[in-house]
């Protein structure tokens, strides 16, 4: 075999390795929903949906977890959503390009790095015991609003970054102020991209579970949160405790009410990536 | 001309938001520092960074944090030892291999691994992977470190391979051209040309990996156990930083107290830990960011 050939059939080979590779962790993953779904898809049911917990597995249900993060999930959307998108606004089309800003941009880059866990012993101090909320829901959303801030915001500089500096020139050009120029120009036109990062942010609010430990929130929840200084607790945190338990009866509705948040968080995804597809169909520069 | 007032006030609005991130930074510190400086008055920094066993909670207590050091590098390692390969695999891969649309099809759907809850993959690590493993390995106990640190690499894949194929495929065409030119294969091109160009790129996304690593909760108290230890046996149960902290959080240990301190001794470490390394790969990248430009 020559030498040209033998690099030929080393190529071949890497190629081979790298498609492996490539559908390894995805087929793992495969692996572990289908055992998922043979553990707990037959324990879903109208009652395990309305219930609430109970000592006894059979009976227990997941509604006052559900309903916990639907509500987590609406009080970040009203803080994250515009703080996040108002300060993406302002690095991109206020900030003045000098040191301070600098450090601020250095600033957001580090709290993306900094672990969920740490954002949980930030909020139980701050909210919940400096402002007084508990361990409420209202505590938890603030801290998740704080935890997805800096996706939030990485994402909306990067759509507002795509819009082409001609759009900003042709509305100041009419006479628009800067606010109006984005307000009617740049945020129109950018809007699929942050709605993307921040539905994406929000899928990973839902799915937190370690601040919310730290916060405070509840395993064991038998009511229904009405309001947003109420106690509560979600589904992450319902799956956590029933992990935890040794009983296997327990471990099922573990299974069954992780197929529920999966779905939850695969539905978001999913929107985000049609939100994508879309808004980049339809705007070409 | 003059902004109007509502204008002005929109701005306020913006720029308040922005400050709000530095804010966070501020109450982060203040808060980790308040709670951990009462800690080190009643123990001392030496005791702490030198005894060789964590007991807080027991009546004979010792505030070593190094078994939960150890505990905490021991999952990274193997979380590590499973991600990189792979994800830098999949990276040339996709960077040097695959079709333009095979990539543009394969890196959202890679995503999907890191968008699965942590909270899952601690079920996963629990009742799926460590029975597998005690096929093989007889004498592994039911909460281990390789287990968790396993599951762990299989979800920071995608953090690996996207940052070390976005560094790969900014190396520019002629490099490859040249390669190809002087009759290298794809895979020799790789290997000598690509990856060394790309290589700070790698880096960060290995630095980037390992501070997920640590700071990652909820698949290590799930699977990893409840039990520092100082050890580097994979086979045994052992305790994380984060897993401490939930541990402590989940129980009513009383506010106020040392043992409730000690959460705060063990963020300040965490914090530090994963702080470092962020610098470090924002370091990196702005070093050598635009070597090519």
């Amino acid at each position: 075999m020559t030498n040209h050939e033998k690099q030929k059939l080393k190529d071949s080979l890497f190629s081979v390795i790298g498609y492996i590779a490539t559908f390894s962790g995805l087929l793992i993953l495969a692996y572990f929903l289908i055992d998922i779904f043979i553990d707990g898809f037959h324990r879903i049911d109208i009652d395990f949906l309305t219930g609430f917990p109970s000592r006894k597995a059979e009976n227990a249900g997941i509604f006052p977890a559900w309903v916990g993060s639907v509500w987590i999930l609406g009080l970040t959307v009203i803080f994250a959503i515009p703080i996040g998108i108002a300060a993406g606004i302002y690095f991109e089309e206020y900030a003045p390009k000098n040191k301070i800003t600098y450090i601020l941009e250095v600033n957001i880059a580090n709290l993306a790095g900094v672990p969920s866990i740490i954002y949980g012993l930030l909020g139980l101090e701050v909210f919940g015991r400096l402002m007084g909320f508990g361990g409420s829901l209202l505590t938890g959303a603030l801290t998740l609003t704080l935890l997805i801030l800096p996706i939030i915001i990485v994402a909306t500089r990067e759509s507002l970054k795509a819009v082409p500096q001609s759009l900003r020139d042709a509305s100041h050009a009419l006479g628009a102020t800067q606010w109006q120029t984005i307000w009617y120009q740049v945020l129109p036109s950018s809007m699929g991209g942050i709605l993307t990062g921040t539905i994406l942010a929000l899928s990973r609010a839902v799915g937190e579970t370690a601040p919310l430990i730290v916060i405070g929130a509840l395993a064991y929840v038998d009511f229904i949160p009405n309001s947003p200084m109420d106690d509560f607790s979600v589904l992450p945190m319902q799956i956590f405790n029933w992990t935890s338990r040794p009983q296997q009866s327990f471990i099922i509705n573990a299974a069954a009410a992780i197929i529920i948040l999966l779905a939850i968080t695969f539905i978001m995804n999913s929107i985000a990536i049609y939100l994508r597809n879309r808004w980049q169909k339809k705007i070409q520069w | 001309m003059a902004k109007p007032v509502q204008e002005r006030i929109i701005e306020l609005f913006l720029k308040g938001s922005a400050i709000l991130t530095v804010c966070t930074t501020i109450g982060i510190l203040l808060v980790l520092l308040s709670e951990s400086i009462p800690f080190f008055k009643e123990v001392s920094i030496f005791e702490f960074l030198t005894d060789t066993e964590w007991t807080p909670l027991f009546t004979n207590k010792r505030f070593g944090i190094l078994p939960l050091i150890s505990g905490t590098l021991l999952v990274t390692l193997i979380s590590i030892i499973v991600a990189v390969p792979i994800g830098i695999i999949i990276a040339i891969f996709l960077s040097e291999y695959a079709s333009p649309k095979f990539r543009k099809t394969v890196k959202p759907m890679l995503e999907i691994l890191a968008a699965v809850p942590t909270v899952v993959y601690g079920y996963f690590a629990l009742m799926t992977v460590t029975p597998i493993l005690q096929m093989i390995i007889p004498n592994l106990s039911g909460f281990n470190s390789l287990s968790a640190g396993i599951v762990m690499g299989i979800m920071i894949i995608p953090l690996v391979t996207s940052l070390s194929e976005d560094a790969m495929y900014a190396v520019p065409k002629s490099l490859r051209e040249a390669s190809f030119a002087m009759g290298a294969s794809r895979l020799q091109t790789a290997f000598k040309v690509i990856i060394p160009a790309a290589f700070s790129g790698i880096v960060v996304s290995v630095i980037l990996a390992i501070a997920r690593a640590i700071g990652e909760t909820m698949i290590v108290a799930i699977a990893a156990g409840q039990q520092p230890r100082l050890t580097f046996d994979p086979t045994v149960p052992i305790e994380t930083i984060t897993a401490y902290i939930v541990q402590v959080s989940s129980g009513d240990v009383p506010h106020g107290s040392l043992e409730y301190k000690t959460i705060y001794a063990a963020g300040i470490t965490l914090f530090i830990l994963t702080f470092s390394l962020n610098s470090i790969s924002f370091y990196i990248r702005r070093k050598f960011q635009e070597k090519y430009q």
